[in-house]
C-alpha cells in the first residue's frame, strides 16, 4: 500500500477520460518548439521545391492579383482608392488579407489534413496550427518586403506624398491581431469540422465572400453610411484600414474600433483554444 | 521492481455505423443528460467487441482493463483481430482518449505505430530524419548528436541528401526505422511495423529492439502477429480477447493460452463471383490427419476457360513460420487441368512428418504466369505426431519437422 502511494506521486503523466477545460499543457508545447521550427521550415521549403523560380513565387501571386484588381476594380469599375495610388492601395489589402485568410483556411482543415500523422503519433496538437501561423508569417514577411519595395518606388519616383506618423508602430499590432484571429477562428472551425464536415464547405466559399465584406477593393470611406457599421463588425475591416492608415496615411480607424477588434480577437482565440483542446483528445474517433 | 505503466479500469467505446448523420440531435441529447447529471444515454448498453455478432451500435473496444507493467519489461500483446490490441496502444500513446478509466505512466513514451510518420516526400533523407525525429519527440540537439549513428544504421548513406520520394520502399522503411530505433524514451510502443522490409533488416530491427530492452532497461510494448518474433523478444505477455484482458504473465504461458484458444477450421467454402478464377472450396481430411497423412482438397471455378491450372499450398507452424509447401510448377502433377471452367484437385501426403502442434495452411491458385486467388492460413489443424515423446519438443528451438532418427 505504501509503495503504491509512493508510486502515485511519481507519475510523469496520467491519461484520463476527462480533462479540465483549461489544462492546456503549454509547457509541453514549449518542449516541442524544435518540431514547430522544423514544420515551419518544411512548409516553406516544400512550397518551392522543384520549381525554377523558387521563392519568387511568393512575389508573383500578390503582384498578379494586384494587377488584375487594378484593371477590373480600379479601371473598369472605377472604384475609388481614397486618392492613393492603385498599386499600393490594392497590394496592401491583398497581402494583409492573404495572410489572414491563409491562416484561417489552413488551420480550419488541420485535423483533416493531418489525420494520418495525428492518428499515429502523439505530440501537442497545438503545434500544428501554430506552425501554420508562423510559416504564413514568413510568407507574409517576404510579401511585406515586396510591399515596402513598391512603396519606396512610389515615394521616390512617383512623388507619392509620404507622411511619417507614429501609426507606423501599429503595424506589428495589426499583424499580431491577424495572426491570433486567424489562429483562434481556425481552431474553432477545425474543431467543429471534425464532426460536422459541412462547415468545411461553408468556410471555403465563406472566406471569399467575406473578402467583399472587408474594405480591400474599396476604401471604408467609400462605403455608404448605413453599411459602414455592418462592415465594421468584421474585425478584418479595421485591421485592413488600419494597415493602410499606418503605411499609406489614409484609412478610417478609431480607438474604439481597434479596441473592439482586440476584444473580439482575444475572445475568439480563448474560445478556439478551449474547444480545440477538448476535441484533440478524441477527434481520431470521428474524423 | 517499479511500475512503469499502471492501467486502471480502462475502457474505450466506439460508435459503429455512420458518424455524422443526426449527430447534432444526438449531441444535444447527450449534453442534456450531462447537465441533468445522468449517464450518457448512448453508453448504456455495453457489449464486448465481437465483430461477428450483430447488435447495438456501440461496442467496447476495450473493457475494464486493469494492468501493471513493470519497468524494463518487454510485453508482447497478442490476440486475434479486433481484440483491442491496437486500441490499447493508441490509448497509451495518447492518440485518442479513453472513454473511462485511467492510465498512469512514468517516463517518456515513444510510439511507433507506423514507420516514417510525417515524412515529407520532397524533403531529403537528412531533413526527414530531423522532422520525423522531432515528431517522435526528440530534441534537435539530440538528433544532431545521433545523426551519424542513424544514417549508419539505415544503410542509405549515399542517398541521404536525395528527396525521399526517390527512395525505394525498402530504403524508406530502413531510414524511418533507424530514426525510431534511436529514440531515447523510457517506454517504446511498437505495432507490427516489422512486417515491412526485407528479412535481413527485420532481424536487425529485432536485434535493436532486444538491445533497447536489455542494455538500457527500457520498457517495450510490442504488438505482432508474428509469434516467433514476439516470443523471442518479449519476456512478458498480455492476451486480449474481445477487448478484455484474458491473461497477463510470462510470455510463454500467455502464448500457450493463446494457441489453446485458437479454433481449428478444416473446411471452408467461398462464394463465386464470376469475375476471375477463384478457389471455391477447401477441405482437410480429418481422418487422414489422425493417420498421419494429409489430404487437401481444393475446388475452383472460373469465368474463363483455364489452360493450365497451378494450385499450391504452404503449411505454417503455430509461430507463423512456413514449414513446407508445394505447387505444380515445381512438383509433378497428375490431374486433368486443361480446358475446364471448374474442377477439383487433391493434394496428398502419405506420411506427414511434423511434430505435435498446431498448423495452418495457405492455399493458392494460378496458372503458369498469373496469380488468381490466394487464401492465407485458411485451414488449420492440430497434429499429433506418430512418435511418442519423452518430452514435448519446443518448435521454437528445434523446428517443426519430426524427422525420425534411430539412435544406437
Amino acid at each position: 500500500m505504501n509503495k503504491n502511494q509512493q508510486n502515485n506521486e511519481n507519475w510523469d503523466f496520467v491519461i484520463q477520460s476527462k480533462s479540465s477545460l483549461f489544462s492546456l499543457n503549454l509547457k509541453e508545447v514549449w518542449n516541442y518548439r524544435d518540431l514547430l521550427f522544423l514544420l515551419v521550415k518544411r512548409d516553406i521549403v516544400s512550397f518551392y521545391k522543384q520549381t525554377i523560380l523558387g521563392p519568387l513565387w511568393f512575389f508573383i501571386q500578390p503582384l498578379i492579383t494586384t494587377f488584375i484588381y487594378m484593371v477590373i476594380f480600379g479601371n473598369l469599375a472605377g472604384i475609388s482608392t481614397n486618392g492613393l495610388p492603385q498599386t499600393l492601395f490594392y497590394m496592401t489589402g491583398i497581402i494583409a488579407w492573404n495572410y489572414f485568410s491563409e491562416c484561417l483556411l489552413k488551420t480550419s482543415t488541420i485535423f483533416k489534413d493531418n489525420a494520418h500523422i495525428f492518428g499515429k503519433v502523439y505530440f501537442p496538437r497545438l503545434v500544428m496550427p501554430l506552425s501554420l501561423v508562423f510559416s504564413n508569417l514568413v510568407r507574409f514577411g517576404i510579401q511585406f518586403i515586396l510591399l515596402i519595395g513598391t512603396f519606396l518606388y512610389f515615394a521616390l519616383f512617383r512623388d507619392f506624398q509620404f507622411h511619417f506618423s507614429f501609426a507606423l508602430f501599429l503595424i506589428p499590432l495589426f499583424i499580431l491581431l491577424m495572426a491570433i484571429l486567424g489562429l483562434g477562428l481556425g481552431m474553432l472551425i477545425s474543431s467543429l469540422t471534425t464532426k460536422y464536415r459541412d462547415l468545411a464547405f461553408l468556410i471555403s466559399f465563406g472566406i471569399q465572400l467575406l473578402m467583399y465584406g472587408t474594405p480591400i477593393i474599396y476604401p471604408l470611406s467609400a462605403a455608404p453610411e448605413k453599411y459602414k457599421s455592418i462592415i465594421l463588425l468584421n474585425p478584418m475591416s479595421t485591421i485592413i484600414e488600419g494597415f493602410r492608415f499606418a503605411l499609406l496615411g489614409k484609412g478610417e480607424v478609431t480607438f474604439m474600433s481597434i479596441a473592439y477588434v482586440c476584444i473580439f480577437t482575444i475572445i475568439s482565440f480563448i474560445f478556439g483554444l478551449i474547444i480545440f483542446n477538448k476535441v484533440e483528445r478524441n477527434f481520431m474517433d470521428t474524423v | 521492481m517499479s511500475v512503469a505503466i499502471k492501467i486502471e479500469n480502462l475502457s474505450k467505446v466506439y460508435q459503429l455505423g455512420q458518424i455524422g448523420t443526426g449527430t447534432i440531435s444526438n449531441d444535444l441529447k447527450r449534453w442534456k443528460a450531462k447537465i441533468q447529471g445522468k449517464e450518457d444515454p448512448f453508453l448504456k448498453i455495453g457489449e464486448s467487441n465481437d465483430r461477428t455478432k450483430k447488435g447495438n451500435d456501440i461496442v467496447y473496444s476495450l473493457k475494464s482493463i486493469d494492468l501493471e507493467i513493470n519497468q524494463g519489461d518487454a510485453v508482447g500483446i497478442i490476440g486475434r483481430n479486433g481484440a483491442g490490441k491496437s486500441t490499447l496502444l493508441k490509448l497509451i500513446s495518447r492518440i485518442t482518449a479513453p472513454t473511462a478509466g485511467k492510465i498512469s505512466i512514468k517516463g517518456r513514451v515513444a510510439s511507433l505505430l507506423e514507420v516514417g510518420t510525417g515524412f515529407h516526400p520532397e524533403l531529403s533523407g537528412r531533413e526527414n530524419i530531423f522532422l520525423n525525429g522531432s515528431i517522435l519527440g526528440m530534441r534537435k540537439a539530440e538528433i544532431k548528436q545521433k545523426l551519424d549513428e542513424i544514417i549508419d544504421f539505415s544503410g542509405v548513406e549515399r542517398y541521404v541528401d536525395t528527396p525521399v520520394k526517390r527512395y525505394s520502399s525498402g530504403m524508406y522503411v530502413r531510414l524511418a526505422f533507424a530514426v525510431a530505433a534511436h529514440l531515447d524514451s523510457e517506454i517504446l510502443i511498437v505495432d507490427e511495423v516489422l512486417a515491412v522490409g526485407d528479412s535481413e533488416f527485420q532481424k536487425k530491427c529485432l536485434g535493436k529492439m532486444g538491445d533497447i530492452r536489455q542494455k538500457d532497461g527500457r520498457t517495450v510494448l510490442f504488438v505482432s502477429h508474428n509469434m516467433d518474433a514476439i516470443s523471442k523478444l518479449c519476456n512478458s505477455g498480455l492476451m486480449l480477447h474481445n477487448g478484455e484482458n484474458v491473461k497477463h504473465g510470462l510470455m510463454q504461458d500467455v502464448l500457450n493460452t493463446y494457441l489453446m484458444h485458437s479454433t481449428f477450421q478444416q473446411e471452408v467454402s467461398f462464394d463465386f463471383f464470376n469475375l476471375k478464377p477463384q478457389i471455391t472450396f477447401i477441405s482437410l481430411d480429418k481422418e487422414k490427419l489422425s493417420e498421419n497423412k494429409l489430404k487437401l482438397t481444393i475446388q475452383y471455378k472460373s469465368p474463363i476457360e483455364l489452360k493450365k491450372v497451378v494450385p499450391g499450398f504452404i503449411v505454417y507452424n503455430q509461430l507463423n513460420v512456413p514449414i513446407f509447401g508445394s505447387n505444380t510448377r515445381f512438383h509433378n502433377s497428375n490431374f486433368e487441368n486443361a480446358g475446364n471452367f471448374e474442377g477439383e484437385i487433391i493434394a496428398e501426403i502419405d506420411y506427414l512428418n511434423l511434430h505435435t502442434g498446431n498448423y495452418y495452411i495457405s492455399v493458392w491458385l494460378g496458372d503458369q504466369s498469373v496469380d488468381y486467388d490466394e487464401k492465407i492460413e485458411i485451414v488449420s489443424f492440430e497434429y499429433k505426431s506418430k512418435f511418442d515423446y519423452i518430452q514435448l519438443p519446443n518448435p521454437l528451438e528445434i523446428g517443426s519437422v519430426d524427422q525420425y532418427v534411430r539412435w544406437h
